[in-house]
């Protein structure tokens, strides 16, 4: 190999390890604060691809339909919950009012705006709109019951909410792929090494997402309401804190930085309806970097793995996805030995 | 009380429509499929083109039972007992992925019952004998693209394909082939469906240089390594794809980067383009207008074609087995399996089959057919 190769590997394994470590933050934050290892993470990435890809035909995607169906499931369960409580009926009307409200407009201005074509970014920001608000609603009807269960009870539910959402995936999406248009078909060379626009915008849009997210966590006072919960969800709700409010709020932006890879990733390759599992699954190994605890260390675990997977491509494709994935083992001995046997899962 | 006798009802009537069908001594064909799973693109134009069966083969009435298997091995040999045991089925169609055909294969053989699998399945000698190969072998759709290699003069070739059973069957087919023409093989490389990029693997093969280069994979996953090949600076017209992956959803995901490169297909969807002489030809169009009809245009593929050469073949072999045995008894399944290794030359949508006792692939050499991207459509090399 001489170093041109070596270079074209290298930013194709950070291009792609800068996406993994995206999904590897999402992964963290919603263990963190909900203790939900959140296998379903993937499927945001090929619903927020997908979704893009059916507006740019001019279709109305079916996660609009999912996402009005899910909110009015939710609005009953709150209306339900609400009249056990006898609370009074202006306070249940606004409940509901809260639910239903930005699901009700997102959907309707998809409608309106799908057969339009509009721009390229418009279309991108409405399928982020889409895609988040999803996110609260899928942590409302599968978790926020079980929020004290065990963590192997909350990995069961993960499973099956992965199933489910890669089934719906199907239904709305058929089986075929699609591949988005570029955000930026600049070019840029260097030698045998070409950048693209794309990988530029991925770049960016992964620094200026992780700087967002640390602002969010020291400087504003949700993003240390979701620290304090995932520090001590008990210790939390005695200040005050609404524990079911901040898995919400973890599961939407878990949401949004999944749509937001898929779409930085839509562009570069063909997206499938279960493209989602595999690429989700390869945040998780890097989260495992971090233990599942540190930002840092999973983003760093994200890159190794980008940079992994290209270079094992290019000298034994056909052993690729062994080699990413053996990676877990030695990461997961060196933890083990490194911090010892504890059981805080068991608490 | 209304309620419960409605219940009543409902239920009594959902049992008299389950016991209909098995009174009377139908043909009963158990279809298990992938409608659900990775391979449900092909599953699912497969159950369009069965949504268009006739209702009577040979004076039989046809009784049709649809399973999804989910693309899984389990669920597909579990569909096929039930097809056994429970539905006594004459025939058994499916699985169109080559793993799940695979395993059902052997469930078949068990129950002495004929299956025809969608999927181009290599089973080692002594397996599979009641199993017959709709969808063309790889070996026989090498052939139209080791010709053209030939004419062109290639003298080194790269290969690209999926790390499962259809890339290894091309790997192991195309390989004498090309040895025997005297062309070296200079880079093989893997890759799966679900990859966000290939650009390892191509670089390997652009750093190899060969003369022509053979992507094997299906549908839309295609379109990935070609359009990184592309965008390496590959020469498009150098670049050939399998049966696999002609369909329309190569050049709709492919663009402007698929154009001018070949793809080996068999006759069904390019069919009014053939030359007359074609056995296919009249077979095909038929089918393609049929399917269009129902399922819009540019929705004809070849896995939807394989459910109408279903029907093809079991027309041609039903009359000879219902001599010798009625629909649902052990004889008739027996004679069926004879009467298709016995019916010789049969010209089905998709090329021309000759099924003997040793021979369950069948398809002759001239069947493949040699595509070119042209402007967006499909062009025959002659």
């Amino acid at each position: 190999m001489d170093l041109s190769t070596a270079g074209i590997l290298a930013l194709d394994g950070v291009t792609n390890g800068s996406v993994y470590a995206l999904l590897a933050l999402a992964t963290v934050l919603v263990f963190a604060v909900t203790r939900v290892i959140f296998i379903p993470q993937g499927e945001f990435v090929a619903y927020g691809a997908l979704t893009l890809a059916l507006l740019q035909l001019g279709k109305v995607p079916g996660t609009v339909w999912l996402l009005v169906g899910l909110a009015a499931v939710a609005a009953l369960l709150d209306l339900v919950d609400a009249i056990r409580r006898g609370l009074p009926p202006a306070a249940m009307l606004r409940g509901v009012l809260r639910t239903l409200m930005a699901p009700a407009v997102v959907a309707a201005l998809t409608v309106w705006a799908a057969p339009l074509k509009l721009h390229l970014l418009v279309q991108s920001a409405l399928t982020l709109a889409i895609v988040t608000l999803l996110g609260p609603l899928v942590y409302r009807l599968a978790y926020q019951r079980l929020a004290d269960a065990t963590v192997l009870v909350l990995l069961i539910v993960s499973v099956g909410v992965h199933f489910a959402l890669t089934g719906l995936g199907l239904v709305f999406f058929g089986a075929e792929g699609f591949r988005n248009p570029s955000f930026w078909d600049q070019r840029f060379s260097a030698g045998a090494i070409t950048l693209s626009g794309q990988t530029v915008i991925i770049f960016i849009a992964s620094i200026v997402l992780i700087v967002g997210l640390f602002l969010f966590f020291e400087r504003t006072l949700r993003g240390k309401a979701l620290r304090a919960t995932a520090v001590n969800r008990l210790g939390a709700r005695l200040m005050g804190i609404s524990t079911s409010g901040a898995g919400k709020l973890s599961f939407g932006l878990a949401a949004f930085i999944g749509a937001l890879s898929g779409l930085l990733i839509g562009p570069t390759t063909t997206i499938f309806y279960d493209s989602g599992f595999l690429i989700g699954l390869k945040g998780f190994v890097a989260a495992i970097f971090g233990g599942l605890a540190s930002y840092p260390a999973a983003a760093l675990g994200a890159l190794l793995v980008g940079v992994l997977e290209s270079f094992s491509s290019f000298y034994a494709s056909a052993f690729k996805e062994v080699i990413v994935f053996t990676l877990i083992i030695p990461v997961l001995l060196w933890r083990s030995f490194q911090r010892g046997h504890d059981d805080e899962d068991e608490q | 009380m209304n309620k419960i006798r409605l219940l009543a009802a409902a239920a009594v009537a959902s049992l008299g429509a389950l016991a209909v069908p098995q009174a009377m001594a139908d043909l009963t064909i158990g279809v298990s499929l992938a409608l659900t799973g990775p391979t449900s693109a092909l599953g699912i134009p497969t159950k369009n083109g069965i949504a268009l069966w006739p209702t009577v083969i040979a004076g039989e009435k046809l009784n049709v039972i649809v399973l999804d298997d989910a693309t899984d091995p389990t669920l597909a040999v579990k569909n096929t007992r039930r097809f056994i045991t429970e539905d006594k089925v004459d025939v058994i169609v499916g699985s169109v992925a080559t793993p799940v055909a695979a395993a059902m294969a052997d469930v078949a053989a068990e129950g002495k019952t004929v299956q025809l699998m969608l999927s181009p399945v290599n089973l080692p000698e002594g397996r599979g004998g009641w199993s017959f190969r709709m969808p063309q072998s790889t070996a026989v759709m090498a052939i139209p693209i080791v010709e053209h290699w030939k004419k062109l003069g290639v003298k080194t070739y790269g290969f690209i394909g999926y790390a499962d059973a259809y890339g290894e069957a091309w790997l192991k087919d195309i390989t004498p082939l090309a040895e025997k023409a005297g062309m070296k093989q200079v880079a093989v490389e893997r890759f799966a469906r679900s990859d966000t990029a290939v650009t390892g693997q191509v670089l390997k093969i652009t750093a190899a240089n060969p003369d022509a280069v053979l992507v094997v994979a299906s549908g839309s996953g295609a379109a990935m390594p070609h359009r990184a090949l592309v965008e390496r600076g590959y020469p498009k017209g150098r670049i050939y794809q399998t049966h696999g992956a002609a369909t329309m959803d190569l050049i709709r995901v492919g663009g402007a980067d698929v154009e001018g490169s070949f793809v080996s297909s068999g006759p069904a969807v390019v069919a009014e383009k053939l030359p007359d002489s074609n056995a296919s030809k009249a077979l095909g169009v038929q089918f393609k207008s049929e399917f269009e009809k129902a399922n819009g245009k540019g929705s004809a593929n070849q896995f939807a074609a394989h459910a109408f050469d279903v029907v093809l073949v079991l027309q041609k072999a039903v009359p000879l087995a219902l001599k010798k045995g009625k629909p649902g008894t052990p004889e008739f399944r027996a004679a069926l399996k004879d009467a298709f290794e016995t019916m010789g030359r049969t010209p089905v949508s998709q090329g021309v089959l000759n099924w003997t006792a040793t021979d369950h692939f069948g398809y002759t050499p001239e069947t493949g057919v040699l595509l070119k991207v042209v402007n967006g459509d499909w062009q025959v090399v002659n």
